[in-house]
Parts: structure tokens; sequence; C-alpha cells
């Protein structure tokens, strides 16, 4: 089994994360030698090259991946299950885990491969089991079945995405230019200069922990520039504060809905209000106007379909679409000037992901400039207008979303955008 | 400078740290041990007392001097055995239950003590452990009054860093215990038992703790007053993180911090007329504080530290 999460020690190498519980816990003595020799083999079999000396915290995602997969290899496993292999590839990274993968299955292995991307499964498998509500829902060869018939039979209906239209920039809102960000004497961000437009959306792409919270951190205030100007509405920033923001007309949907985005222990309504309980139309005299929350609470449910809740409930009950429609709804029901989306689809099903993006592209359409932060390349080509690639806390330069493709995107993600660059002037 | 060097020179200091430095090893070790598996285990100020308590009172009953360093190691496994309850299965706050079990334990120690010896103005004492006499090295010149004059317990806290050591990073049971402190899902992914490895190593670190105490008692002094660990017990939980986690280093903080009070214990003698004594007590702490400061910035802290476990949840 290799899990959406890995289940690896950090501190430990290669070798010992794959050795751990193979010997019997009382022999005196480890067989290292004998460890590494089966291990090296399996690694040459397979192509699943790794250092087995590294510590496993310096390696590259993929790498650590590529670890797990060895050792279920290592104690000779027959069916391997990968959960969302590929929620932490790049899709370079992704297509070599493919033919891993069919190279396994050539040698006799079987494979179970979990996923809710449908081009990936597509890819990957043989035959596909949907499930839908904890019931098998159907099953499919991948040659007689297409992805809208499998996006169906996901949902249960018909579900399109809804289509971005023409957009129509206004002024620029928000412009940051050649911004460091230095936190623990890493640099999280490194030169970093982008611009939003009042009714554009700016899409930024990259492979998971490439800097994408510190950007979306900057951005709302909760990280401070070391180096590097920001411009607020034309008037220059120095440091952003969160309330302040609030209070300027900014919206944010965090990227950790349980962690960030609301508290779940906490009352709907008392979430509904938590990022403006200081305004005079929740609050007096330092005392919260409870029927003014409930009656917000009330609107929101109503207005952006989140069921399963009412003002009173606690918001831990509620789905992960309806609690991310939640946070929209706070957000988008006082008209932001900018909203920072970030990874705001993450683990929803094609319903609820078809609803976020209606919300967003209405944002947009009402004059409200979007900062998309997202690891799904569908979902940035479906929704941003300009794409911007992040790559190890450095951020491309822009390109036209008409101009986009899978494979361009790929190659800004891998951080070679300069192979690109001229076809940037081009456009 | 002269009184300076001279102490310097004097067997008697070298002698004395290796005497002070050994209930800081077996604690440290102990220690070492526990949190290696993922539990933090304040309750070795305590645990130490008990066991300086337990060793005394088997010796003052008729008991063998070694039959009394036993009856402390067992309970401080049995104190171990308390944590672990509280901790791992419970699941409860490891700061908090630990310093439950320091105060718990050293409030026993004094009652047991008490109801077993009866108030007088003079403690009743022991017969120690006496320093080993070992052919030729203990009449080396230097050399073999510095180091080859101790009790035994000293040369076994030594002997169990390396046995440590080679535990820890050479054999599957070192492995399992590190990879169920650094991750203790994927320590039971794996088919270890991440409960089992840490009920085991807070009961064997607890009564490495114990005999720590127990040194006290039966070697460094011949008696028993309640409190006589005197926070040793904090000194080696900072000694952990001084040591990065390793029994190796773990055994030179403890002979390093013993150094700093052996000298001091010596400054205060040859300048104690100028300057307070006060100052002098000050600097073992002072300079573990510096040290600490200096190694404990690089230290790669186990991951699953003060996490309890729980299946399923991750």
């Amino acid at each position: 089994m290799v899990h959406q999460h890995f289940s690896l020690a950090p501190n430990l190498t290669v070798l010992d994360n794959i050795m751990t519980g193979t010997e019997k816990l009382w022999s005196f003595k480890s067989e290292t030698v004998t460890a590494r020799t089966k291990l090296l083999g399996i690694v040459q079999r397979f192509g699943l090259d790794v250092d087995p000396d590294a510590r496993l915290g310096d390696l590259s995602v993929g790498e650590q991946q590529r670890v797990e997969i060895l050792k279920a290899l290592y104690n000779d496993a027959r069916i391997l299950i990968l959960d969302e292999p590929t929620a932490v590839l790049t899709n370079i990274e992704a297509e070599r885990l493919f033919r891993t993968l069919k190279e396994m299955a050539r040698q006799g292995l079987s494979l179970i491969f979990i996923s809710h991307k449908l081009d990936e499964v597509m890819a990957a498998a043989d035959r596909i089991v949907v499930l839908r509500g904890g019931k098998v829902a159907a099953e499919r060869l991948v040659g007689q079945t297409s992805k809208a018939d499998l996006a169906e039979l996901m949902v249960g209906h018909r579900v399109t995405r809804p289509v971005r239209d023409q957009a129509a920039p206004g002024a620029v809102v928000f412009e940051v230019t050649g911004v460091t960000v230095r936190q623990g004497g890493v640099d999280r961000l490194k030169d970093v200069s982008f611009h939003l437009c009042a009714g554009e959306t700016l899409g930024i792409i990259g492979v998971s922990g490439n800097g994408q919270t510190t950007l979306a951190h900057l951005v709302s205030g909760l990280a401070k520039p070391s180096d590097g100007g920001m411009l607020l509405f034309g008037e220059p920033v120095a440091n952003l504060s969160v309330r302040g923001l609030i209070e300027s007309g900014v919206g944010r949907i965090p990227e950790d809905r349980n962690k960030e985005g609301a508290i779940g222990e906490m009352s709907i309504w008392e979430n509904t209000i938590l990022e403006r309980v200081w305004s005079p139309a929740f609050s007096k005299y330092g005392l919260v106007n409870r029927k003014a929350g409930m009656a917000f609470a009330e609107r929101i449910i109503a207005d952006f379909d989140v069921r399963g809740g009412k003002p009173a409930s606690r918001t831990r009950l509620l789905s992960g679409g309806n609690m991310q429609k939640l946070i929209l709804g706070r957000n988008l029901s006082d008209r932001p000037r900018i909203l920072i989306a970030a990874q705001p689809t993450r683990g929803l099903d094609e319903g609820a992901v078809a609803a976020v993006h209606a919300r967003i592209l209405e944002a947009r359409r009402q004059g409200t400039a979007v900062l998309l932060i997202s690891e799904d390349l569908d979902e940035v080509i479906g929704l941003a207008d300009r794409i911007q690639a992040i790559v190890n806390g450095r951020l491309s330069p822009a390109i036209a979303a008409e101009t986009a493709d899978p494979r361009r995107l790929g190659l800004m993600m891998a951080g070679e955008w300069r192979q690109t660059e001229g076809a940037v002037n081009a456009s | 400078m002269t009184a300076l060097f001279d102490t310097l020179a004097s067997a008697g200091l070298w002698a004395a740290t290796l005497r002070i430095a050994t209930p800081l090893i077996f604690g440290t070790l102990g220690a070492v041990l526990c949190e290696r598996s993922g539990v933090l285990n304040l309750g070795i100020e305590g645990i130490m007392t008990f066991g300086a308590m337990v060793g005394w009172l088997t010796v003052f009953n008729g008991g063998d001097l070694w039959a009394g360093m036993l009856a402390a190691a067992l309970a401080g496994a049995a104190f171990g055995l308390l944590h672990a309850l509280l901790t791992v299965t419970l699941g409860l706050s490891q700061h908090v239950t630990g310093l439950g079990i320091t105060l718990f334990a050293s409030s026993l120690s004094y009652f047991l003590f008490r109801l077993n010896v009866p108030l007088a103005s003079s403690p009743p004492t022991i017969e120690p452990f006496q320093p080993l006499s070992i052919p030729f090295l203990s009449d080396l010149p230097f050399f073999g009054q510095a180091v080859f004059t101790q009790t035994a317990p000293t040369y076994l806290a030594i002997l169990m860093a390396v046995f440590m050591t080679y535990v820890i990073f050479r054999t599957p049971l070192g492995l399992a215990i590190r990879m169920t402190g650094e991750n203790p899902h994927a320590a039971e992914a794996q088919g270890i038992n991440p409960v089992g490895i840490r009920y085991g190593t807070i009961m064997v670190g607890s009564a490495l703790m114990g005999t720590g105490g127990a040194f006290l008692t039966l070697s460094a002094f011949n008696s028993f007053f309640p409190t006589m660990v005197q926070g040793r017990g904090w000194i080696c939980i900072a000694l952990v993180v001084f040591a990065s986690w390793r029994p190796g280093r773990a055994l030179l903080g403890a002979l390093l911090f013993a150094f700093f009070d052996a000298f001091q214990l010596r400054l205060q003698a040859a300048l104690g007329g100028i300057i307070p004594y006060q100052i002098f007590l000050m600097i073992p702490y002072f300079l573990s504080i510096a040290a600490l400061a200096v190694m404990a910035r690089r230290a790669r802290v186990p991951q699953a530290l003060m996490q309890p476990y729980r299946r399923g949840e991750r």
C-alpha cells in the first residue's frame, strides 16, 4: 500500500526506512549487507533508482514516493495499492511513475491505482471501477469508456465545469515587485514579481511545496516581505496586516480549510463572522451581536447552497465541499476587490468543483481580481486568464491562458520556462 | 593562575568528574531511550529520588549492594510502567504526566523512608560501594588515580553507553525504536508494534534513571535524604538535547557537565573568600546553557516526540 501521505521517517536513511520491521526484532545484528543487495536488485529490476544511504528528508517528493514503492516491493508485495500517488508529482514525474507501473504490471504484479483525476486513471489503468458513496457504481475497461462517461458515473449526474468567458481586465489593484520572503534563514520566495488586475484571474501553478503557501501568506498578510516592494490599490505598502487587508476588501480561501479556513469545533455562524468580528455590523461595545451573525450565516447558507448544517451547528460536521462553499460565501458575499484562492478545490468531488469554479468566475465577472494558486492544471487552464509557474520560490513570467497547454505548463513547472520565454514575447 | 593549573593537573579533579558524571550518565541514557521512541519522561527527577531511596533501604535492611541497584532499577521500571500507561495507552500530555510522576515519586520516597527509618539527628548510614582496585591499571601514575579508582557502577555506566549505542544504531530493535520515535504510523505499517516499543523503552529507560539515583546513596554517599537528587534529573533532560539523542554524546555531555561541577567546587575552595560561592554554583548550569545553545541548534529532534500515538489517526 502506498498512501497519499507517505509513511516514512525523514531523519532516517532510505535503507533504514525500508528495512524497518523486516528482521526479527531481537536478533543482535542487522543484516545490512544482505538487505542492501536485495534492495539494489529491486531498484535495477524496476528502474526505481534511489540512493540507499541518502537521508530520506533530503530527497525530492518523487524520490520519496519511489522509496514507498520500494518498501512494498522489498516486502515481496504482489499487489500494490497506490492512493492518489500523483498528487505530489509534476506531470513529468507522473509520466515516469506511469511507465514504472506499466513495467510492474508487465512483470506480473497487480496494481490498484486510486485517483480522482480522470486523465490519470485513463493513462495508468487497464480496468476502472467507479466508487460513489461507498458503493461500486460501475466497472469499465479503459478502451470502452471516456472521461465524460466516468465523470458522470462519479457524480451520478451529468456535470459540466463552467466555461471561462473573455476577461475585461481593469486597473491594476495589487502589484508585487521583486519580493523575497525569508523565514528561518530560508528564502521561501525569491525575487517574486506579479500583478493582479480587477476582473481578471492570475493562475499560479506548481508542484506542491514550491512556495505556494508562502505566496498565499504574503498576499494575506501572514508572511512579511524581507525585500522588495508592494503596491495595494496604487499605494505603496511595506507591511500588510491581516486585519487591514480584510477591511480593504481582500477575501481569502486558505489552502487547508480545516486548519486555516474554519474552526471545526465552533459553530457555522461563529465561523462566518470570525474574520470581521470587530466590524460594527457584528459587535457593539465589545459584545458579539449573535443575532446579526446568525442572520449572516443564514444568508450564506441560502445563497451559496451550503448543505448539511444550520447556523448553530458545528462546522466540523460539514462535508469538505460544503465547508468550502461556506468559506467562499463568507468572502464573496461582500464583493471583495481581491480574492486569493489557494487550492480551492483540493479534495472536492466533481459536483462541488463545478460549484466553486462557477463562484470564482462570477466574482471575476463582477470585477474582483482573483489570484488562483493551484496544483491542478485543468483548473488553472479553465479559470485563469494569465498563468505563472512557481518553482522553488521563484515565479516564471506570465503567459496568456490561450497559449497554455499541459506540455508547456509541465515544462514551466519543471523550472524550464526559459525555453518558452520566446513564445511569451511573441504572444 | 598557577592555582588554576594545579587544579586542572590534579588527579582528584578528574576522579571527581567521573564520580559526579555517573548518575548523569545513567539518567541521560534513560531519557535518551525514552525520547528515541517519542516519549518525553519528565518523571526522571522523582524516579531518581525513588531509586536512591529504594536502593538505600534495600541495603539498610540487610540486602546486598547489587540487590540495592536491582531494586532501584525495578522501582524505576514500575514508575516507567505508570508513565507508559498514562502517556501511551491513554495518550495524556507527556509534560503534565511526567511532572506529576516527579512530584508523586519524590513525596512517596520521603514517606516510605520515614515509615522505615525513624527521625534521628544524624541520618543512618550503610557501607557503600568501595573503589575497585584494578591490578596494574590502578597503579599507573596520574591515570591510575584519575580514572581507575572508581566504584563498579561508574564503569557499568560507561559500558552501558557503549552498549546502547550499539543497540540503537546496529540492531533491528534499535531501528524499530528510532522508527517509532520518528513516525509511529510508518512503524506500525511495517509490522512493528509502536505501543509495545514505547512501553519497553519507557520501562527500561526509567530503570536506568532509578539506577542513576541509587548510585547517589550506594556509592557517592552512604545515606539518603529527600532532596539529594537536587535537579540532576532536569540536567539529564537538557543533556539529551545537548547529546542530539545519541548515547555516545550523552556520555560526553555528562562528563562535561560533571567536569564543570568538579571544577567549580575546587574554585570555591580556592577563591571562596573573594567571590560569593553562589557564583561558582551557577557556573556549571550557565555553561550548560551556553553549550546547549550551540549544540542544540543543529539537533535533529525525533519527529514524533511528545505526540501520542493513536491507531488510525494521522
